[in-house]
């Protein structure tokens, strides 16, 4: 076991894990953080997508030894109160089915539009073609993305 | 430990209502009983001051309206559309529902989520339901204004006096109307649907915004006090026995508490409850899985130890091939002489159709949370089947069924495979050993490779066209792994001259229900293999199709599935799938359109495929036209389409690329990357969905969309390709073209 300092969602926090201890199961067993989801644990399916300094990164793949010197953001803490476009792009376009993978979808998705603010269909695809979804939900996604893309300009035009 | 907890949990007579809050915390709350039990009418219960007119509905007040959703929410969307159902008749104001999810208790009635059930069972009980406190609202309301209850409607949260135009919200009647009697629920007049406001139209679904900001919503985020992570291996070979293990060793692993084998099958005999297996408990999930890693078990093997899907391959085609007489081979149904017309026939168009087994790959793999305390146990699980979860850790445990309390959470993908409580009858059997908190949780390989799987199989056919270029017989022989096609499957019962022969391989691999069961194959068997014979008469498959479903309207049933089948329904949307389609429209070569359409789960549904094949072979769907007729009324337009359209998908992702392959009496594949599901980028580019009301009662749409897809997919391909294939997964076939 050793001691880590993990800065999730801007809050330090202190765990005492084995070092190789993936980073998914330390937000779900340790911090009780449990947005973040447990698929497939080989990086396949994109459930457990969280951002490493605003990068996407599996968090199945993540050592939490590996995590430590990184700005770690979750579904939790991807606004704090669920306000952010894709949040809000997400309800509107009623997307989730069963709603298990969203929120790793919402991660990938969250890291295309930070490099990406207009990304066209051929954009988007390339960047969720990691991220299942077993229901199939991918068409409200890609609209969701697209409409998240609107409210995000739109919400840039009303603060300048 | 939440509130109520350590409360006696066999009280017949109440009910529990818990919502799953932030944090995993459970709220529990009272409500107590209408005691009609002396045949006079139960007044309204006022508990805390809230008027509780039945188990589905509670008013505060303030005008706060909570709607409870009995039905496990699997992504169907059912925790928002019935909740709707019973809010339309109430007349209350959607902004001010909230749904909260019941717990399993006897007072909601049916609480499982199958076959596309929950809308047909319950559409006209939930209208009733709110009909009932919409009634007694006006009641109170008239009563206060001393005029006739004719004179008063309600509508958003309020019932307004119409003449004078004088109102008062709901919260303003709950003392009057709590002291009302509760009338006859036969005696509550219903609206006319013509005057629906809220049904019909798109409303997103209740729990989004806890979706989508990541709360403990699902079983698999389930917590307790105290609690311990907990891994099981069954046999990777299906129904055998653990000898020993290396339990010591295990033992003495960091972070694991304890290790052991559980010798039981329960129900005895079967294969998709509880088996033999190793339990290892630890502190974390992590510790568990990496001890998991280091276990070492000698396994009793049995006798199905050297199945393989290629020698079921080689003994359905033995039986294909063997005279009908022979002692395997039985007859489902037979109606003229198929023989005779086959001979006489202008054509003849033989066939064999093949399908592997494939899995259910809910992206929340099975998991389970138990609490045994003494004769007493509390289960936690994301199960369409909670009774049935009820059930099994109650003989698991060896305690009455009504000492185990169930909480249904949110289930992240249903499919069928949770109608089965193997993973609570596991973790019943480790919770019990272990005396505090388990949570169950299997990983991906868990989950693969003992699931209950769609079965696989094997379908021989002939078809005859007659001179007049009609379908004059039909000759089918299906092997199975255990379901055969019932007698009066499509296209029973309009071929005359119709044979369907069955026969069932010995086999060990665990079955279950996987979307539309049944139908997710014989749509694709039944529609390409009509294709097949529409262009051997030369004929437009869509005329052929139509005039295959004849003139008559109402086509009875004679075997034992009995089920009516509405021919008038089906050319219905044939003919209107056709036209919105574009059918017949110039597509240059590579591309082409397919039709396909099927009857299941009560629900009508035809389907156009637009495929691009490039002479590479590389498949695209374009374009999915879909014309569905599930009766008189939408409930919930976003969460319908959504259905459609994940059904499309869902059924573009099994036909595409899924397959099961067998060996040594085990699933080989192991995990995604083995087992690859549709994403993003191959789903169809576009899906456009048409709703056909019909004067029907409203049914499910968890399923029906499904089975056309595949075969409208396939006669895509072969009008794009002329390739003609007769096996799933696409991906066994190369599909270029030259």
């Amino acid at each position: 076991m050793s001691k880590f300092n993990l800065q999730v969602n801007g809050r330090s926090h202190e765990v005492d894990v084995v070092p190789e201890t993936p980073l998914l199961w330390v937000l779900r067993d340790n911090l009780d953080m449990v947005g973040t989801k447990f698929g497939c644990g080989i990086g396949q399916c994109g459930a457990c997508t969280v951002h490493l300094d605003g990068n996407p990164a599996r968090a199945c793949q993540t050592p939490v030894a590996s995590a430590a010197s990184s700005k770690i953001t979750t579904i939790e803490g991807l606004s704090g109160d669920g306000s952010h476009p894709l949040q809000r792009a997400w309800c509107e376009i009623d997307v989730a089915q069963c709603g298990y993978c969203q929120a790793g979808q919402i991660m990938t998705a969250a890291a295309l539009l930070s490099q990406n603010p207009s990304p066209t269909d051929q954009d988007i695809d390339d960047a969720m073609g990691g991220n299942l979804c077993r229901c199939a939900t991918y068409l409200r996604i890609r609209a969701a993305i697209h409409r998240a893309a609107e409210l995000a300009q739109a919400g840039k035009e009303i603060r300048a | 430990m939440s509130p109520v907890a350590h409360t006696p949990i066999d009280r017949r007579s109440f009910l529990r209502l818990t919502a799953m809050a932030g944090g995993g915390l459970v709220l529990g709350h009272y409500v107590l009983p209408s005691a009609g039990a002396e045949g006079a009418a139960p007044a309204a219960e006022k508990v805390n001051g809230l008027f509780i007119p039945n188990v589905f509905i509670r008013i505060a007040p303030d005008g706060a309206v909570t709607i409870f959703s009995a039905r496990p929410e699997v992504g169907q969307g059912i925790k928002t559309s019935l909740p709707m159902v019973v809010a339309e008749e109430l007349g209350a104001d959607w902004k001010s529902v909230t749904v909260v999810s019941g717990q399993l208790d006897p007072a909601f009635g049916p609480q499982f989520a199958g076959g596309s059930m929950s809308t047909p069972m319950s559409y006209a009980e939930m209208r009733r339901m709110g009909a009932t406190a919409r009634t007694m609202l006006v009641q109170a309301a008239a009563s206060a204004w001393s005029v006739p209850p004719g004179e008063c409607v309600a509508s958003a949260g309020a019932v307004v006096h119409t003449p004078t135009g004088r109102r008062l919200g709901f919260g303003e009647l709950v003392a009057r109307a709590s002291a009302l009697p509760v009338p006859d629920e036969g005696s509550v007049v219903l609206k006319d649907p013509r005057d629906f406001s809220l049904m019909g139209t798109r409303v997103g679904g209740v729990d989004n915004p806890r979706v989508v900001t990541g709360q403990p919503l699902f079983g698999i985020d389930q917590r307790r006090p105290g609690m311990v992570y907990a891994v099981f291996q069954a046999s990777p070979v299906w129904g055998a026995r653990p000898l020993s293990a290396n339990l010591d060793h295990v033992k003495a692993l960091p972070g694991v508490r304890d290790a052991f084998i559980i010798d039981r099958t329960v129900p005895a005999g079967q294969l998709t409850g509880l088996v033999p297996g190793v339990a290892i408990v630890a502190e974390s999930t992590w510790a568990a899985f990496s001890a998991r890693a280091e276990l070492k078990v000698t396994w009793e093997e049995g006798r199905f130890a050297k199945s393989s899907w290629d020698d079921f391959a080689r003994q359905a085609g033995e039986l294909a091939a063997a005279s009908p007489d022979s002692p395997s081979i039985a007859e489902a149904r037979r109606d003229g002489d198929v023989d005779k017309a086959l001979a006489a026939s202008a054509r003849v168009v033989e066939a064999s159709y093949s399908y592997p087994f494939i899995s259910h790959a809910n992206l929340e793999p099975q998991n389970c949370l138990v609490h045994v305390q003494g004769d007493r146990a509390e289960v936690w699980a994301p199960t369409q089947n909670p009774d049935g979860a009820r059930k099994i850790a109650a003989e698991v445990l060896g305690i009455p069924p009504e000492h185990v309390q169930v909480t249904i959470t949110r289930i992240g993908g249903g499919f069928g495979r949770r109608l089965d409580s193997d993973p609570v009858a596991q973790c019943a059997a480790i919770a019990q050993k272990a005396g505090v908190p388990v949570k169950l949780v299997w990983d991906r390989t868990d989950d693969l490779q003992h699931d209950h799987y769609r079965p696989g199989g094997f379908h021989f056919l002939k078809g005859a066209i007659d001179a007049q270029g009609r379908l004059s017989a039909w000759r089918s022989h299906h092997v199975s792994f255990g379901s055969n096609m019932g007698a009066d499957d499509y296209p029973a019962r309009f071929v005359p001259n119709y044979l369907l022969l069955t026969s069932v391989l010995e086999n060990g691999v665990p079955q279950g229900p996987w979307r539309a069961p049944g139908s997710n194959t014989y749509a694709w068997v039944t529609c390409c293999f009509l294709d097949e014979l529409a262009h051997a008469a030369a004929r437009d498959p869509v005329e052929f199709n139509l005039a295959l479903l004849g003139d008559r309207d109402l086509v009875t049933g004679t075997g034992r599935k009995g089920r009516p089948y509405n021919a008038a329904r089906m050319r219905n949307v044939v003919r209107q799938v056709a036209e919105k389609s574009g059918w017949g429209k110039p597509l240059p070569r590579g591309s082409g359109m397919g039709l396909g359409y099927y009857f299941s789960h009560q629900g009508y549904i035809a389907e156009v495929a637009e495929v691009t094949v490039s002479r590479s072979g590389d498949l695209r769907v374009d374009r999915v036209v879909a014309a569905v007729d599930v009766g008189s009324q939408i409930v919930n337009l976003s969460g319908a389409e959504n259905q459609v359209q994940g059904s499309i998908s869902d059924g573009l992702s099994a036909a595409w690329r899924q397959e099961l392959d067998i060996r040594q009496g085990r699933v080989v594949q192991s995990n995604f990357n083995e087992y690859p599901m549709l994403r993003m980028p191959d789903a169809p580019r576009k899906i456009e969905i048409h709703f056909v009301k019909t004067d029907y009662p409203p049914t499910g749409l968890g399923e029906p969309a499904l089975p056309p897809l595949a075969p409208a997919v396939y006669n895509a391909i072969f009008a794009a390709t002329g390739k003609r294939v007769r096996q799933l997964p696409i991906s066994r076939t190369d599909l270029s073209w030259s």
